[in-house]
Order: C-alpha cells, then structure tokens, then sequence
C-alpha cells in the first residue's frame, strides 16, 4: 500500500485515496503533428524499469491531479509536486539522485 | 528424449525409478544461433517450438533471465476460453483453444488440459447485452458459446448466490470448451520438445543489451557473453517496456502487478471455472482442491511482482458475495505477476523498427490461453515474415488506428 502525500490540501493517505494518471510530462501533440508524433503522444509509454514520474489526483480527497516521482523497482515514493510543472522540479532530481547515484537522469 | 507412457511408469516402477532422464539439457550457449528467443516463458517457448516443428528452424536458443515459466506462466490461473468479441482476436484464441485439446499428446507430456467450461458472469443489464452480443459474434466467427439464463447457472454452479443483493447473476456466456491446464507443464513440456530438437534452452543468463549493424540485428549481451543472430525473438511479457529500450525503440506497453490467490484444499465443490467481470473476481478449483483466485489488475507502473493489499480485499469480497461458503476458506499463498498493457488491452505480435527483430507481448492479464496460437503465429512471422494470424496485431496499429478493442469485451483480468 503506497502512502502518499497531496502537495495541493496537504494530506497524507493511502493509495485507496488516490487515482494514477499514467506517466507524466508528456508532450502534448494535437491536430496538424504527424502520425508518428500523435502516437507517440496517445500509446508510447517510457515505462522504465526504476525512477517514473506520473500524474496522480486526489481523487476522494480535494480532487486535484498532482504529479510524483516513484520507484517501481521499489515502489519509494521520491516526493510529489504541483501538475503545473511541465519537467520534475531540481529538489525532487536531487533527491533521487543521492538515493540511486546510477539513475541517468530525467530524459 | 525418452517417451513417457503407462509403459514406462510400469517399467521404472519395476526398477527403482533408476531410469528417467533429465527432461531438458542445460547447455552452455554457443557464439551464434539463427533464432534467439528472450525470454522462456510458455509464449517464448511456443514460438520456438513451432518454429522447429512447422518451419524446420532448430539452431535456436531460448534465453532466460530467470528459470523456465518462473514469469507470468507460471503465476496465472490458468483460465483457457477464446469467445472474444473481435474477429483478430477470436481467430488466434480459437487456434489456441484448439491446440491446447491436443498439446499432451503432441508434445508427449501430460498439461492437464481440462475443458470443464467457462462461465462468464452477467450481473448487470449492461452485461446481459454485452455478452449476448459476443454470443452472436462467436456464432459467426465459429466459436461455439451460449448465453445461459440464470437457472441453468444455478444447477451447473450450486454454490452460487444468484441472488446476491447487489449485483443478482441475470446469467452468463457459457463456453463448454474452455477450461484450465496445468501451467508449469505447459512450460515444461514445451521446453523438453526443444531442448529434444537440439534447441538450448539456457536459464539464468539475463539479456542486457541489443546490438546491431546497418539497422538489423546482430546479437545480444547477455550475463553469459554476447551471443550472435540472425533474428531475434522479444517475448518478455511484462519487461517488454525495458527491452524495446535496449532494442532501440518504445511500445504502446505499460506493466503492472497482478495478483492471485488459491485457499486450503477442500472436497470437489465446483467443476467449472466462474468470472465475475464486474465485480473483478474468478474462480476455479484445482485438481488438489485449492480454490484458485483472482482478480482485478492494480492501476499503477510497478515492476516489483508485488500487487496492493485493496485488490486482495476487493476480489475477496466481492467472491464471498456471490460464494457464501468462501467465506470460511483460509487462503494458502498469495503472489503476484508483471502483466504487459497495451493501450487497446489487444497483444502485439510484430516486426520492429529493428530489422529481423520481433515482438510478442502485451497479453497482460490474459495469454496463458494464447500461448500455443501465439506460438504458432510468432513462429509463423519470424520465419515467413507474414502471418494471417498476426497480422493484425501488428504494433503499428497504434498510428493507424486499427485498434482490436477487446476492453469492452474483456478489459478484466482473466
Ligand atoms: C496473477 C495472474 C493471473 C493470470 N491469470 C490468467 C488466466 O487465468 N488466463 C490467462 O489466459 N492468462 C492469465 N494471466 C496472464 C498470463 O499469465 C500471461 O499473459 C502469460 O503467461 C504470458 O506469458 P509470456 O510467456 O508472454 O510471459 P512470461 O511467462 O512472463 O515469460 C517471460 C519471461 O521473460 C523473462 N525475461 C524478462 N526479461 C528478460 C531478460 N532481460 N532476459 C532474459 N529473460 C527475460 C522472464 O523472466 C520470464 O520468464 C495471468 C497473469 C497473472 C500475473
Ligand atoms: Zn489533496
């Protein structure tokens, strides 16, 4: 059972409270971008092995969609932040970084 | 390899059992092979055995991370049926069904097939007309199901609460022959064939990288050295997210954890295997009398190979429900598998960005059913480079729009 932490109300609760919204900061293609780009953008998935970022809401909280860093080798939660972010924030890549010191990067 | 028969239990009962012979080899790999298959699972297996026995292609090695069928194959509930709703996908599971009738006698080496009939649950309106829907569309693809009212549930499933209070059984698709096998020796008994054909199956050697000259494929890094090909076979299942990566390119895949359960054994109590798609529950009975359980998938990327606790409480509650006697059951043991999802909950049966490099995967919560078909179509595609029964599982279907969408049908685990 994950516990997480809304950064938008602030509460602590498990998972049960939640909804995922699959993997984060993808970029957005809409009319006018090549097959290859809209594909990419609606099925292609990083789906790593290690350190994801992805969108969660609170849902049966205040309802917000946040974002979060997660281990899935793992299952440790880095730290969550606002949805308005459009690249994980430098705090949260430092944190992981000192965790797992052979983690590449966000790309 | 040595034929078992009644003959050859009689003979080594006479002397010991001082006769049997190590059903598969363990080789060490050789440089190079003409196929290497990632990943020894019943899919991986499938398509190596085909493609020794339908194409004559035997220098072919079967690498795995792990040991024979520890993945997916050998974590499922072993639920075989094929009245899917769309035509791609009722043609290979029907292919799949069918060879599962004949796979202990083909590959000498008793699966345990079961065809005991598989009931699919109606509890709401919604249901009775979306099954009643497949009922037409297996008529028409030739997969023999029925829509049954709920007394006839009633009197092939006793133990069932039909009038549940919440969601009542207003009746169910009814496949008589579908059923269970037994799933290690779907896994074993394939192995032992190739490893009979000369083939290596070589465990605990884990892929670690894919080479390649002028865009086709060379070799791969392994733990155990770097091993050459002339085709590569990627069947991964839940880790096909990470080898299309090492391969070069991304899949419409994501992984996560599904879970399973079985009881204490009990006396015989339920002859068929029951789905319970809105409640997210099924259940089945083995032949040592466990009741096997499972249900829904967890929502979240995880490569872990364990699910969260809701998913347990969720199917057992709603089980009990529609199983009263359950209630009482003590559970035995508890796991969890890395199920592969495609953004159309369809497989992927497919060439690659990398030449003579091939996929299959994205069966998620439901290819043990598969895994003969899926192995004779794989078989088919690396070797011809087409295959009717691939073909439309091709992952490319994501650009163009040719989406096999079975979520409506079949979107539950199962
Ligand atoms: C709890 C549960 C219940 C299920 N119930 C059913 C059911 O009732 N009916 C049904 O039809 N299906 C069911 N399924 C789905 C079914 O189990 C899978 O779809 C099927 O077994 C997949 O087979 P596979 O050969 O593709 O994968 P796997 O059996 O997972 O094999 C893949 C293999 O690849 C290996 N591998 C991974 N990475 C590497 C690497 N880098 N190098 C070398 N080897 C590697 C793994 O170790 C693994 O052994 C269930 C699944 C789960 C988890
Ligand atoms: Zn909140």
């Amino acid at each position: 059972m994950l516990l997480l932490t809304c950064p938008c109300c602030g509460v602590t609760a498990e998972e049960t409270e939640f909804s995922n919204g699959g993997e984060a900061h993808l970029k957005r293609f809409g009319p006018g971008s090549t097959d290859a780009e809209y594909e990419a953008y609606m099925f292609a998935r990083k789906n790593p092995r290690g350190v994801h970022f992805e969108r969660w809401r609170h849902a049966y909280g205040c309802g917000k969609w946040f974002l979060m860093a997660r281990d899935t080798m793992t299952l440790e939660v880095y730290g969550t932040y606002k949805a308005q972010t459009t690249e994980p924030p430098a705090d949260i890549v430092d944190k992981i970084k000192a965790r797992r010191p052979e983690w590449e990067g966000y790309k | 390899m040595k034929r078992y028969s009644a003959f050859a239990i009689a003979r080594e009962a006479m002397r010991q059992h001082t006769g049997w012979t190590k059903a598969w080899a363990s080789p060490e790999p050789r440089t190079h092979y003409d196929v290497v298959i990632v990943g020894a699972g019943g899919h991986g297996l499938a398509t190596a055995y085909y493609l020794g026995k339908n194409f004559g292609i035997t220098n072919v090695a079967i690498i795995e991370k792990g040991w024979l069928g520890g993945g997916n194959t050998g974590r499922n509930t072993t639920i075989i049926r094929s009245n899917y709703l769309q035509d791609p996908s009722a043609a290979i599971y029907e292919k799949a069904r069918s060879l599962y009738e004949t796979m202990s006698q083909d590959l000498n080496y008793n699966v345990m097939f079961s065809p005991r009939g598989v009931m699919m649950l109606a509890q709401t309106e919604h249901e009775v007309r979306g099954y009643k829907r497949t009922e037409m569309a297996n008529k028409l693809q030739g997969v023999e199901t029925r829509f049954i009212g709920p007394a006839e549930v009633k009197r092939l499933v006793p133990i069932m609460n039909i009038e549940g209070p919440r969601y009542p059984v207003l009746g169910a698709l009814w496949q008589a022959r579908g059923g269970t096998a037994r799933h290690d020796a779907v896994a074993w008994g394939y192995a032992r064939a190739c490893s009979d054909m000369g083939m290596h199956v070589i465990q605990n050697c884990e892929v670690i990288g894919v080479e390649s000259v002028g865009g086709e494929v060379s070799a791969v890094a392994t733990t155990k050295g770097t091993i050459g090909c002339k085709k590569l076979g990627i069947v991964v299942a839940g880790h096909s997210g990470h080898l299309a990566e090492l391969a070069g390119f991304r899949l419409p895949v994501e992984s996560v954890a599904l879970q399973a359960m079985v009881s204490e054994p009990i006396k015989p109590c339920m002859d068929v295997v029951v789905m319970a798609n809105t409640v997210h529950g099924y259940l089945s009975q083995s032949d040592k009398g466990e009741m096997v359980i499972g249900g829904g998938a967890d929502h979240f990327n995880n490569y872990t190979q364990r699910g969260s606790w809701m998913h347990i409480e969720e199917t057992v509650r709603s089980l009990v429900e529609t199983f009263p006697m359950l209630s009482r059951l003590k559970m035995l043991r508890q796991w969890g598998g890395i199920v592969d999802m495609t953004g159309d909950r369809s497989p992927i049966i497919s060439k690659t960005p990398l030449g003579n490099t091939f996929i299959n995967c994205g069966w998620g919560t439901g290819g043990f059913k598969a895994i003969p078909g899926s192995g004779w179509a794989m078989a088919e595609l690396m070797a011809k480079g087409e295959s009717p029964l691939a073909d439309a599982f091709s992952m490319y279907r994501f650009r163009e729009g040719r989406f096999i969408d079975e979520s409506v049908a079949a979107g539950v685990a199962h």
